[in-house]
């Protein structure tokens, strides 16, 4: 039936607030955390969060009537209240699919946190959690490579694997920078990392930084009989000088490149990322900025959802923090997230943050990168987390070793291996964790030196972001 | 000021990938990781290869992968029969996991004498 183009502004309520609406599989669903203006009710603010994420608009204007809005537009299907906190409620919206380009992570975004956020009806907006449905998945390009193929082109098996970023993270030449390189992997890690802050400053250009590391990573690959890595930061001004870089590395013979996902934006990496999958690269995945957008409990976007985009847009592997280091992260919400990088299928679990089933159907998993402020003290606690399919990054923990970097790498890989041990021999790790490492220490000086020298540091703060439990 | 004499001299070491920074295992250790694997439902498979090629990512299958098996004592004996039949290679053991397409634990059991 035809309906009559009546002029005016009417509740965002009467069109948007559908409480009997039972979501479809292939409905995008969203679960927002919203803290309204006072007074205003709860459906008319939930209904307008849908709104202006979806079809709507303040005003009812002509043209709606020469579509069906309703087929296009989004619906708060329900309220919940937030446990613990009275001024907050989650709105749960559904978005037709029809809504989003296919495979276009950052046309999601656009829409799902795009004006809404400064909305002024609304004093704080979250958003807490994205279920894909399968048909959209299916348009994305996932991981370039994946877990089972980075391992295979690695050769590392049964473990985590083990990195260090080089420091001092800015001001080193690139015969220097080359230098600190080759100390780590010829002690025993499999991989080292440009710092995310650089790119191609006046100290030390990407080409020669590129040139010295590839050297480095070919000797420690022939003095330790390893296979060995560096990542190759390919974050840059325009997307013309990132695939510049990217070539380069592939040029030289290096297994793996490295982005950084939100600073350098979503289209940006999943370019790079489809590229990588073309030229068998594998792709590490830095998160610099995303402490803007997630840490602050009543708005913003969690990172559960930061991290589920970055395994839609590509990457092999991501920062996901270390629970245990001097950066933010409570450990239930981690195991969460680190679950959307890696498992085919994530049920609802409110106690890990998970707001709805998420199936994965086919799409690669990726490894979960712990680095930030952890040393070998908290190598149970992490093998322990993290599991076997993860990166373990130690920075400081390395190059702050007394006898220098090449050491610190081996008392990291003793550590982690020996932890690695005792688990599969049934030991519980982290009970066990000072008789684990002081065993190991027996037949390894660079390890008994590492314990001594890091025993009494400790990041004990709490965390900021919690997750809404009673 | 005279050099800390502190300071160690860290000697780069060929290793063998996965516990390749441990002290050779115990008969015992040995059995605890074939437990392990087995206990992961993975199927054991051992592998050897001669040390001038140890990089390479294809070494020689012994037999075949022991898929289902679930003795600790056959598998036990199945390395050192390929030690045996096999001396100047290494040898290492494998639980392959078929649901990942990947190898849930690897690591050297005899090194080439």
């Amino acid at each position: 039936m035809s309906k009559k183009y009546d002029a005016g502004v009417k509740e965002y309520r009467d069109t948007y607030w559908t409480p009997d609406y039972i979501p479809l599989d292939t409905d995008l669903l969203a679960c927002f955390k919203v803290t309204g203006q006072e007074g205003v009710p709860k459906e008319e603010v939930a209904a307008a969060v849908a709104a202006e994420s979806s079809t709507g608009t303040w005003s009812t204007v002509w043209s709606e009537l020469l579509t069906d809005l309703e087929f296009y537009k989004g619906r708060c299907y329900r309220i919940e209240d937030v446990p613990g906190d009275k001024e907050s409620f989650y709105a749960f919206i559904a978005y037709p699919l029809d809504l989003f380009e296919e495979g276009s992570i950052t046309n999601v975004l656009t829409s799902l946190v795009g004006n809404v956020f400064g909305f002024k009806a609304l004093r704080h907006l979250r958003l807490e959690d994205i279920r894909f449905p399968m048909a959209f998945i299916k348009t994305c390009p996932g991981p370039p490579n994946g877990i089972c193929v980075e391992r295979d082109r690695m050769n590392k098996y049964g473990r985590p694997l083990l990195g260090c970023t080089i420091k001092p993270k800015l001001g080193l030449s690139g015969k220097n920078y080359g230098r600190v390189v080759y100390e780590c992997l010829r002690g025993g890690l499999d991989f080292t990392k440009d710092d995310e802050n650089i790119n191609s400053q006046p100290f030390q250009r990407w080409q020669n930084r590129f040139e010295f590391v590839a050297e480095a990573v070919q000797l420690s690959q022939e003095e330790t009989g390893e296979k060995k890595g560096h990542y190759l930061n390919c974050t840059a001004a325009t997307p013309e000088e990132m695939y510049e870089r990217a070539e380069f590395a592939k040029e030289l013979g290096q297994p793996i490149i490295m982005h950084d996902y939100i600073t350098g934006g979503f289209t940006a990496n999943t370019g790079l990322s489809k590229w990588c999958r073309k030229n068998g690269m594998l792709l590490h995945i830095h998160r610099a900025m995303h402490a803007v957008i997630d840490r602050h409990p009543k708005h913003g976007i969690h990172f559960r959802v930061l991290a589920k985009c970055l395994r839609l847009s590509g990457g092999d592997q991501l920062h996901t923090g270390t629970v245990v280091g001097k950066l933010e992260g409570d450990r239930q919400t981690t195991l969460g997230f680190i679950d959307q990088l890696r498992e085919s299928f994530v049920p609802e679990d409110r106690s890990r943050g998970n707001f709805f089933d998420q199936d994965w159907g086919s799409m690669p998993g990726v490894f979960a990168v712990a680095s930030g402020g952890i040393h070998v003290w908290h190598m149970p606690a992490l093998v322990a987390i993290f599991g076997d399919d993860s990166v373990l990054q130690f920075g400081g923990g390395t190059h702050g070793h007394p006898w220098g970097s090449a050491a610190g790498a081996a008392a990291n890989r003793v550590a982690l291996e020996a932890c690695v041990k005792a688990r599969n021999a049934g030991r519980e790790i982290e009970k066990e964790s000072r008789d684990i490492l002081l065993e190991a220490a027996k037949h390894s000086p660079e390890l008994a030196i590492a314990l001594e020298t890091w025993k009494e540091i400790k990041f004990e703060f709490d965390t900021v972001d919690k997750l809404d439990v009673n | 000021m005279p050099f800390k004499s502190t300071v160690g001299d860290y000697q780069t070491v060929a290793t063998l990938e996965t516990f390749g920074f441990l002290p050779p295992m115990s008969q015992d250790e040995i059995y605890d990781q074939i437990a392990y694997i087995i206990a992961q439902g993975w199927s054991p498979l051992v592998e050897h290869v001669h040390p001038s090629r140890s990089m390479a990512t294809y070494w020689s299958y012994w037999k075949l992968p022991f898929f289902g098996e679930k003795d600790l004592g056959v598998i036990v004996s199945e390395l050192e029969a390929c030690h045996r039949a096999y001396p100047d290679h290494h040898v290492r053991l494998v639980g392959y996991d078929a649901y990942t397409q990947s190898q849930g634990s690897c690591f050297v059991v005899f090194e080439a004498r």
